[in-house]
């Protein structure tokens, strides 16, 4: 081989041999932390919540002591299978796009006679507090485990949502200058030694959207996508995201549309 | 009385395996409230399972078992259709029974 | 002669209409759309008010950036320009305790809602950096700083360039990812010394 061959064979060895050790190194700690994540995946307490779901789906609550059974998600009166699936979606009896908490607490007031303050009370368990939301998202979502994502935007106020939910993901502020995408906008980063999504990339998306709700060993509670919103803002250093607000479903839009194609398959097990 | 525990039971090889689902806040007595109170002690103690009155499994735990706790064994001797009863009792004196039939 | 000029100031407005439209077609809601969707859906909490919401120019500027349109290199210029105005050097020493700026780096709080305003702040730096060999929980959104001072040399230059990047960093490169310590109030200034000599002392942990 003449010189320069040889200088440039040497030279992609030399990059070949450092990436090697470079993803032997990566591995190490993602293969720990995948041990971790294949431990915890048998056993989902997520169950308990489910079940508990099903039970407030059927059960006669609020001042009209009616059930959820008549409630539209998305695939007509009553139709729980396949549902998340579709949302967020916009529902012609509200005018508005709605995701599944904002439309739960809808059918809450309307089948239920609930006031929206009742309904919107409280949305997230904590230690010793039950609380009927999350156990009807994580009933909700079990019943699409194993469905493709087919979120539209076809009609003009979902297209709105969605643009508004992709301007919001790179909309930096707070003291610390932080958007969703200061974290979620590159591929192959971790926080700490949390992997993190790269929510603009298709594949990622779907990996990360369809693995929400899920039941998070820190917290020892199920948390849904409303909550994962909410806590990121806090963390951004942001002010608190509003329960249901126009904000986080335009979010929950646009990251469900990027997930488009992807198996759900929650309620989830996360650290 | 406490919420139900999701309990599954099914033969595999010449053994049954049973995984359990308990629901328990099982707090440490440790852990301080966001007054700075600490929340007392609350956690299960023991845990038996029995087949055909049979005790297949005697546990006694403690403050380290993490909350919502998940329990998976094998024992042999029992076939499909049998009955497996699970129950926990609590340092408050709590008790929680719940059955499964081992599926084959 | 006139004609020319029309031609010519035509060509120019239509650029800049392209230019425009290239950045926002009809559906893309504008900056102040999104502001007022913002403060509908938030609400104050604690120490995070409102006013958060509020874009300064650095900001403004940096959430048009998209991971196939970076910023453009007049805008930022004029970022670089309009952050390096805001650098305050401290008098004399630049250099603290790294004991202390290893405790910076390590702790993740500050600025939140749920955070008390009266406690300090840390820099949450192993969020994004590998910083001491001995801490393995770190992350990679940000370049290895592990012998920074031993690679970078223990100069007073390199100390001024560090105490700098760690106040504003968009003050060396725009739309960084790494929050403003300094210009923001987020860290005093002998914890950013500290920070420096975590990275810069050649009895760091971080240069072993």
């Amino acid at each position: 081989m003449r010189p320069k061959r040889i200088a440039a064979a040497a030279l992609a060895a030399g990059i070949l041999s450092a990436g090697l050790a470079l993803a032997q190194d990566k591995d190490s700690t993602s293969r720990q932390i995948e041990r971790y994540r294949e431990a915890l995946a048998d056993g989902n307490p997520a169950e308990l919540w489910e079940a508990r779901g099903e039970s407030l789906w059927k059960e006669k609550r609020g001042p009209k002591a009616a059930s959820l059974e008549r409630c539209d998600l998305g695939l007509g009166p009553g139709v729980v299978k396949g549902a998340y699936t579709v949302l967020p979606k916009y529902f012609a009896d509200t005018g508005k796009v709605e995701d599944l908490e904002s439309r739960l607490v809808t059918c809450m007031v309307a089948l239920q006679g609930f006031t929206p303050e009742q309904a919107k009370k409280d949305p997230f368990g904590g230690p010793g507090k039950k609380v009927p939301m999350d156990a009807l998202v994580a009933y909700i979502a079990s019943e699409s485990r194993g469905m493709p994502m087919h979120v539209s935007i076809a009609n003009p106020k979902e297209r709105e949502a969605y643009e508004l939910g992709r301007q919001i993901f790179f909309y930096r502020g707070g003291p610390h200058d932080f958007a969703c995408a200061s974290c979620h906008g590159a591929e192959g980063k971790r926080i700490r030694l949390q992997d993190l999504p790269n929510l603009t990339n298709p594949a990622d998306a779907r990996r990360a959207y369809t693995t929400w709700p899920a039941y998070r060993v820190s917290q020892g509670e199920v948390r849904s996508m409303q909550w994962r919103l909410n806590d990121c803002f806090r963390q951004q250093r942001f002010p608190e995201l509003e329960f249901t607000s126009p904000a986080s479903i335009a979010l929950s839009l646009y990251l469900a549309r990027t997930a488009e194609g992807g198996v759900m398959d929650a309620p989830a097990i996360k650290r | 009385m406490a919420d139900p525990m999701k309990i599954r039971a099914t033969v595999v090889g010449d053994k049954v395996e049973v995984k359990v689902l308990m629901a328990h806040e099982m707090e440490t007595g440790q852990r301080k409230d966001s007054k700075g109170a600490i929340v007392p002690a609350w956690f299960i103690q023991n845990v038996t399972a029995t087949v055909n009155g049979k005790t297949v499994l005697s546990a006694e735990w403690g403050p380290a078992v993490a909350k919502n706790p998940f329990l998976s064994f094998r024992f042999a001797g029992a076939k499909a259709g049998d009955k497996v009863v699970i129950t926990w009792t609590d340092n408050h004196g709590d008790k929680r029974s719940d059955e499964a039939t081992i599926a084959a | 002669m006139k004609n020319k000029t029309l031609a010519t100031v035509t060509l120019v407005v239509l650029a800049g209409c392209a230019a425009e439209s290239a950045r926002q077609d009809a559906s893309t809601p504008s900056p102040q759309q999104v502001k007022a969707v913002l403060e509908a859906s938030f609400m104050a909490r604690g120490q995070a008010k409102l006013d958060r919401l509020t874009q300064d120019e650095v900001q403004l500027l940096c959430s048009q950036v998209r991971p196939d349109k970076p910023i453009a290199p007049e805008e930022a210029q004029r970022i670089v320009q309009s952050q390096q105005a805001t650098l305050r050097y401290p008098a004399g020493s630049l250099m603290g305790d790294w004991k202390s700026g290893e405790k910076v780096a390590q702790q993740g709080t500050g600025k939140q809602y749920s955070d008390d305003p009266a406690h300090p702040s840390g820099a949450n730096c192993y969020a994004c950096h590998q910083l001491s060999p001995g801490e393995v929980s770190y992350g990679t959104i940000g370049p290895s700083l592990y012998r920074f001072g031993a690679t970078h040399g223990y100069t007073a230059e390199m100390q001024k360039y560090v105490y700098g990047k760690v106040y504003n960093s968009e003050a060396f490169s725009a739309c960084s990812t790494m929050p403003r310590f300094g210009h923001m109030g987020i860290l005093t200034e002998q914890q950013i010394k500290d920070v420096v000599a975590l990275l810069m002392d050649p009895k760091s942990p971080v240069n072993q």
